[in-house]
C-alpha cells in the first residue's frame, strides 16, 4: 500500500454474479499489475470497497490467497454504498483498500477437524477459508460445512457447491421450508447443526450469519461440547477508517477492524463493551 | 540569541503582527465581535484582541484536526467513445503552512498526547494529522488562574505542564514574559522584543514556581480502566448518571481529546471530494448498522462507552495514557450539567470496595 492508508488503489471490475436477488459478486483486479501480482493476504481478511461520489464500506475478501486471478467480494444491498455496488459495471473503476483486519488464524487449525456454521451472506467470509483449506486440504482432517438460507434461491455460491463436495467437503446444505425440487435437508441451521452433531473432539467451529443464528448456532456448539477457544466467529461493527483510527467500531478497548473481525468466543467474553 | 522576552500588554499587537510574517499564526480570541461570546482559536489578524484570560470555549484540536478537512480530491471522466464505462483518477495531494498557535493552555496542549498516540503511533499513521502535527509549534499559557471546573493536576497535567511546548508564556505585570524551550522556537523569537528586565524575570520564575506547586482538581484516577469495566454491568447506575442527558454532543465537541470521525463523500457531477469530519459516539447514528442493528441504542450505553474510552479502553490500549486532560470543558459546556469527575469518582470508590 502506499504512506496514504485512505487513498484507496484503483481496481477495475472484472466480472459480476448475480448469486441471490439482493447479494452480488464482483470480481475485481488492482489496476496495478505488479501490485496485483505481490497482493498477499489472510483469509477472513477485508477490503474497503469505495465508489467513489457515494463512499466506502466494508466486505471480507471471499476469494483465498491461494487463488490470486482476482479478488473476490460478495455484496448485499443493504443502503446506499452497497446499492451504487450493485449498479456497477464490468469494466467500471472502484477503490479499494486491502488487506485489512486480522485474518482467520489458520496455521492454528492445522491438524484439526473443521466445522464451517453459515448463513445466507455470511457464507462469504467462510468462503475464503474454505477455499484455502480446500487448496490445502491434506493439513486439516474432517471438513463440514453446514450452510443454510431461507429458501434455495437465497444460497450464494450455487455453482462451485460440486467443486467444495470434490474438495473432499462433507457439504449440508438447508433451507428453512420445503421447496419444489430441493433435494438437500430442510430446517434452520441450528437445527440441523443438533441433527448432524460433529464431534467437538479436536475440532474448529467457524461460524457466521445473521446475529439470530449465531445465538442458537452457540448454543447448539456448546451443547454439543464446544468450548470457547475452539468457535470463532467474525463480528461485524460499523465502520468507517478501517484501520484503528476513527473509534468508530470499538467493543470495549477493542477495535473490529484491526484486532478482527475474527475473534474467538473466549476473545469476545473478555473483550467488554456493546456488540 | 533570544531566548525569553518581554511583550508590554500595549505592544502585544504588533509584536503578535511581526512574529505573523515568520510564521502563520492562531490565538485564542472571541468567535464573534462581542467580547462575551464563546472563544476559540482564529488566525491573527493585526487588531485582534487576544483572550488570554480565560480558557477557549471551543479546544484547540481543530489546529490538527479541522472540524472538516479533505482526505482526497476524484474526478470521473466519461469514455469518448460513449460505453456507460467510466474511469476515474484520485490525488490526495495537500498542503500543510507552519503554524504557531500562541496562547493555548497547558491541558489542550497535552491532549495532544493522546490524539498523538492514536493518529502517529501506528499501526496506522495518519499522514494528515502527522504532517500538521511536525509544522505546528506551541506557545503555551501558563495558568495563573483556575476555575472550579479544571481538573488539570488530576490526570497527569497541570497549570504550568509544558509537555509538548515549544515556548512558555507566563503573565506578569504589565504584559508577558515568553520564552523559547526549543532551538526553533529560539529563532522565532529573534528581534522581536526585548529581554525582560530582572523584576519581571524574577516575578515570572515566581508564578511559574507557584503554579508547578498547585494542585488543580481532586480527582484520583489510578486503577479506572478495572473499575470500570466492573461498573460496566450496573445499569441501573449509568442511568442514574446520564439520565438528564438531551444527547446534543456538546461534551464531544469541545473536548479536546474527542477525535473521532466520520468520513463522507461530496460530489458535483464528474467531481468530489472525500471529506472527514467531526463526529460524535453521543449520537444515535454513529453505530446505527445497516441491518438496523445498533450496539448502542440508548444514552445509556453511549455515555457509558464515552466515560469507558477516556477511562478504560484508551489506557488499556495505549500503556496507561488517559484519554482527558482536565480542561472541564464538558462540565462548562453540558446544558444540563452533568459532570464527569462524579463518575470517575465513583470508579475510585468502587475499587475500595
Ligand atoms: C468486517 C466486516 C465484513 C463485512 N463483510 C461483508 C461482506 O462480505 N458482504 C456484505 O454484503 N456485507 C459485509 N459487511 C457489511 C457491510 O459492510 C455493510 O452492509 C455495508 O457497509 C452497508 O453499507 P451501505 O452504505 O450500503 O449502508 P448504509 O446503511 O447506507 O450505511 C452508511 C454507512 O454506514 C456504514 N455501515 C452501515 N452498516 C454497516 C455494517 N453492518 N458494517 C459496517 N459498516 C456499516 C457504512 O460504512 C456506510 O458508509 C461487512 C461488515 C464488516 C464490519
Ligand atoms: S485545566 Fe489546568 S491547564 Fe487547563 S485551563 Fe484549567 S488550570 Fe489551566
Ligand atoms: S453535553 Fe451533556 S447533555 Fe449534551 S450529550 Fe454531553 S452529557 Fe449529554
Ligand atoms: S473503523 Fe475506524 S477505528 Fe475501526
Amino acid at each position: 500500500m502506499n504512506n496514504n492508508p485512505y487513498l484507496p488503489e484503483l481496481a477495475t471490475v472484472q466480472e459480476i454474479i448475480t448469486e441471490t436477488g439482493n447479494i452480488r459478486t464482483l470480481r475485481v483486479t488492482l489496476d496495478n499489475k505488479q501490485r496485483m501480482e505481490q497482493f498477499d493476504f489472510r483469509p477472513g481478511q477485508v477490503g474497503q470497497l469505495s465508489v467513489f461520489g457515494t463512499g466506502e464500506s466494508t466486505f471480507v475478501i471471499n476469494s483465498p490467497p491461494t487463488r490470486k486471478d482476482y479478488l473476490q467480494f460478495s455484496v448485499m444491498k443493504t443502503g446506499e454504498v452497497t446499492q451504487r455496488i450493485h449498479q456497477l459495471n464490468t469494466g467500471d473503476q472502484i477503490g479499494l483498500r486491502a488487506p485489512l483486519g486480522n485474518g482467520f488464524g489458520f496455521e492454528d487449525m492445522k491438524g484439526h477437524d473443521i466445522l464451517f456454521v453459515g448463513g445466507g451472506i455470511g457464507m462469504a467470509p467462510l468462503r475464503t477459508l474454505l477455499l484455502y483449506m480446500i487448496d490445502n486440504r491434506s493439513d486439516y482432517g474432517d471438513i463440514t460445512v453446514i450452510y443454510g438460507a431461507r429458501s434455495p434461491k437465497d444460497l450464494c455460491f450455487t455453482y462451485e457447491f460440486q467443486e467444495w463436495r470434490d474438495g473432499g467437503i462433507n457439504l449440508i446444505l438447508t433451507v428453512d421450508a420445503e421447496f419444489p425440487g430441493w433435494k438437500e435437508r430442510v430446517g434452520f441451521v441450528p437445527t440441523v447443526l443438533s441433527e448432524v452433531a460433529p464431534s467437538a473432539k479436536n475440532r474448529i467451529a467457524i461460524t457466521c450469519g445473521p446475529p439470530i443464528m449465531i445465538k442458537f448456532v452457540l448454543f447448539g456448539l456448546k451443547e454439543l461440547g464446544y468450548e470457547d477457544p475452539q468457535i470463532i466467529t467474525t463480528l461485524e461493527k460499523r465502520m468507517k477508517c478501517g484501520i484503528g483510527i476513527c473509534g468508530r467500531c470499538n467493543a470495549g478497548s477493542k477495535y473490529v477492524c484491526l484486532d478482527g473481525p475474527v475473534f474467538s468466543y473466549d476473545q469476545i467474553r473478555s473483550m467488554g463493551g456493546e456488540l | 540569541m533570544a531566548v525569553k522576552i518581554f511583550i508590554a500588554t500595549d505592544r502585544l499587537d504588533s509584536v503578535l503582527e511581526k512574529l505573523s510574517t515568520k510564521i502563520d499564526l492562531l490565538i485564542p480570541a472571541s468567535l464573534k465581535d462581542d467580547k462575551s461570546a464563546p472563544t476559540g482559536f482564529v488566525p491573527f489578524v493585526p487588531g485582534t484582541a487576544p483572550a488570554f484570560d480565560r480558557q477557549t470555549t471551543t479546544p484547540l484540536k481543530k489546529a490538527l484536526l479541522p472540524q472538516v478537512e479533505t482526505l482526497l480530491r476524484f474526478e470521473y471522466h466519461k469514455d469518448p467513445q460513449g460505453s456507460p464505462k467510466s474511469s476515474v483518477t484520485v490525488d490526495d495531494q495537500r498542503q500543510v503552512r507552519p503554524t504557531l498557535v500562541f496562547g493555548a493552555r497547558p491541558c489542550d496542549v497535552k491532549a495532544l498526547t493522546t490524539l498523538d498516540r492514536v493518529f502517529s503511533n501506528g499501526p496506522y499513521v495518519d499522514p494528515y494529522y502527522v504532517e500538521r502535527r511536525k509544522n505546528t509549534l506551541f506557545a503555551t499559557l501558563v495558568c495563573r488562574q483556575n476555575d472550579a471546573k479544571c481538573f488539570c493536576t488530576s490526570v497527569g497535567g497541570g497549570p504550568a505542564d509544558m509537555e509538548g511546548s515549544h515556548l512558555r508564556i507566563v503573565p506578569v505585570d504589565g504584559g508577558y514574559v515568553v520564552e523559547a524551550l526549543s532551538p526553533e522556537a529560539q529563532t522565532l523569537l529573534e528581534n522581536l522584543a526585548d529581554a525582560p528586565d530582572s523584576a519581571r524575570d524574577a516575578q515570572a520564575g515566581q508564578i511559574v514556581e507557584e503554579a508547578l506547586k498547585r494542585r488543580v482538581g481532586e480527582l484520583d484516577t489510578k486503577g479506572s480502566p478495572e473499575a470500570f469495566r466492573k461498573r460496566f454491568d450496573q445499569t441501573d447506575y449509568w442511568f442514574q448518571m446520564i439520565n438528564q442527558c438531551l444527547g446534543c454532543g456538546v461534551c464531544t465537541y469541545v473536548c479536546p481529546t474527542c477525535y473521532c470521525f466520520t468520513i463522507t463523500d461530496e460530489v458535483e457531477n464528474l467531481k468530489g471530494e472525500r471529506l472527514r469530519s467531526w463526529d460524535s459516539c453521543m449520537f444515535y447514528h454513529y453505530t446505527l448498522e445497516a441491518s438496523g442493528h445498533n450496539p448502542r441504542p440508548t444514552k445509556l450505553e453511549r455515555y457509558r462507552n464515552r466515560v469507558g474510552h477516556k477511562f478504560s479502553y484508551i489506557p488499556e490500549r495505549y500503556e496507561g495514557l488517559l484519554g482527558c486532560c482536565g480542561c472541564g470543558r464538558c462540565i462548562r459546556s453540558c446544558p444540563v450539567s452533568i459532570d464527569i469527575r462524579q463518575v470517575v469518582g465513583h470508579l475510585k470508590e468502587n475499587t475500595s470496595e
